[in-house]
């Protein structure tokens, strides 16, 4: 038999099939190059093991999530139908139009992630890549770090803080998230340049309110556990800002 | 399309259990606490959203791994991270001579070694031997968490460890009398 170095690592991690591994053995019994070569990829194996276990998340950490995730569970969605009825009920949601409904679940989709993202800014350490301190520093921020631009409100006279921005990646594309202050509420919003699918408009979920509007080719997305008049009032600031 | 909901557990009980083990790779991805938690976060998050597409009695931990990975690789950290790693290159290593960097290490145990060599690998590298050596993750799962084929794998395993050696001979040499 030839050198089977190609299945040492196989071997060592327990993957032959119970012949090749017969025959690996066999061959092990009379090359020592291949034994030592098996052996030293054990050690390896065994030294990664115990190195590997290097880090610990904190409690606070971990508690954090555990409630989270406690509480953001939701029942999954149930279907409580016979197979007859869902074959009905399916052929009659493809009749209606299969278009629409994709449209609706990538929408839906996409305003979940946003939401996600909202989320985890604000229970991050670091909330924003570039701390405000006017609305000058944070727009040229985003300079070289993103393949389109944005006009920002003024607010010196409104209630709304901008509290910094943030490169955010969205459908694999760098784009702009904006986090403001409003009272004790964190307001973020979501500049996108890629086609989202997003409608415009204004939906409430879990608590949130979102509000959506497309214009110069980018979509605006504000989110936040505000009262809808105040995102909405947000919301315009920024469209004005916007049209200037 | 009308799957029922996933009977073997529910999210909290199949996610929190990782919650260690997850965050140890995220760290060893991440490099830093701040953006390890970040990554672990979003991660939950990401997983809970998308728990009602996950397949009941399937791969739980292969699945939340792979949206841990894609959720690193759109991060700013991920960004900068080359994912080729000679996946092209499948000639097998060489066979290891007798006095090899491993025994040595074994006599020495250098845990810090074998950790700044972890440190050192390309993540492509680091993350498929931490995968199958400290999560001892089935070639089989691997392919699962990471998207790639079986013998893409194995290639990229052997070649990992390879490189893994490189470094640690290489320690070895600097640290020598």
């Amino acid at each position: 038999m030839t050198c089977p170095t190609n299945q040492l690592d196989a071997f060592v991690d327990g993957e032959l099939s119970p012949a090749a591994l017969a025959a690996v053995e066999a061959h092990l019994q009379t090359c020592p190059a291949c034994s030592a070569h098996a052996l030293a990829q054990m050690q390896l194996k065994n030294s990664v093991r115990a190195a590997a276990d290097a880090y610990q998340p904190s409690p606070e950490f971990r508690a954090r999530i555990a409630a989270q995730v406690a509480t953001k569970q939701r029942r999954p969605l149930h279907f409580w139908l016979s197979p007859a009825l869902a074959l009905v009920a399916a052929v009659v949601l493809v009749a209606i139009s299969v278009p629409l409904i994709a449209r609706h679940y990538a929408h839906e989709r996409a305003l979940s992630e946003l939401l996600d993202l909202h989320v985890s800014t604000l229970a991050s350490a670091n909330p924003v890549d570039v701390v405000s301190t006017d609305r000058h520093t944070v727009k040229p921020w985003f300079q070289g770090k993103l393949p389109f631009t944005f006009n920002l409100p003024d607010l010196t006279y409104s209630p709304y803080t901008l509290l910094g921005g943030k490169l955010i990646f969205f459908n694999h594309a760098p784009e702009a998230q904006l986090l403001f202050s409003f009272r004790q509420h964190r307001i973020s919003v979501f500049v996108l340049k890629s086609a989202t699918s997003s409608r415009d408009g204004v939906q409430t979920e879990d608590g949130f309110t979102t509000e959506s509007w497309t214009a110069g080719g980018l979509h605006c997305i504000v989110v936040s556990d505000a009262s809808a008049a105040d995102v909405h009032a947000l919301a315009d600031l920024m469209r004005s800002a916007q049209a200037k | 399309m009308f799957q029922s909901a996933p009977v073997n557990g529910s999210f909290e009980e199949l996610a929190m259990p990782l919650f260690g083990r997850l965050y140890n790779l995220a760290y060893w991805l991440a490099r830093d606490r701040a953006s390890a938690e970040d990554l672990v976060q979003e991660t939950y998050m990401k997983a809970l959203r998308g728990f009602a597409s996950f397949q009941p009695g399937t791969n739980f931990r292969a699945w939340i791994y792979r949206i841990l990975r894609n959720t690193f690789l759109t991060s700013q950290a991920g960004l900068n991270v080359s994912l080729s790693f000679d996946d092209a290159d499948e000639t097998p290593p060489e066979p290891a001579e007798l006095h090899t960097p491993e025994s040595i290490l074994l006599v020495r145990a250098e845990q810090d070694l074998v950790r700044r060599a972890l440190e050192m690998l390309p993540v492509p590298a680091r993350e498929i031997i931490l995968l199958c050596d400290f999560e001892e993750m089935s070639y089989s799962e691997i392919s699962q968490a990471l998207g790639i084929p079986m013998g893409t794998v194995m290639s990229r395993l052997s070649r990992a460890r390879k490189a893994m050696r490189n470094l640690l001979a290489a320690q070895l040499e600097g640290t020598k009398p």
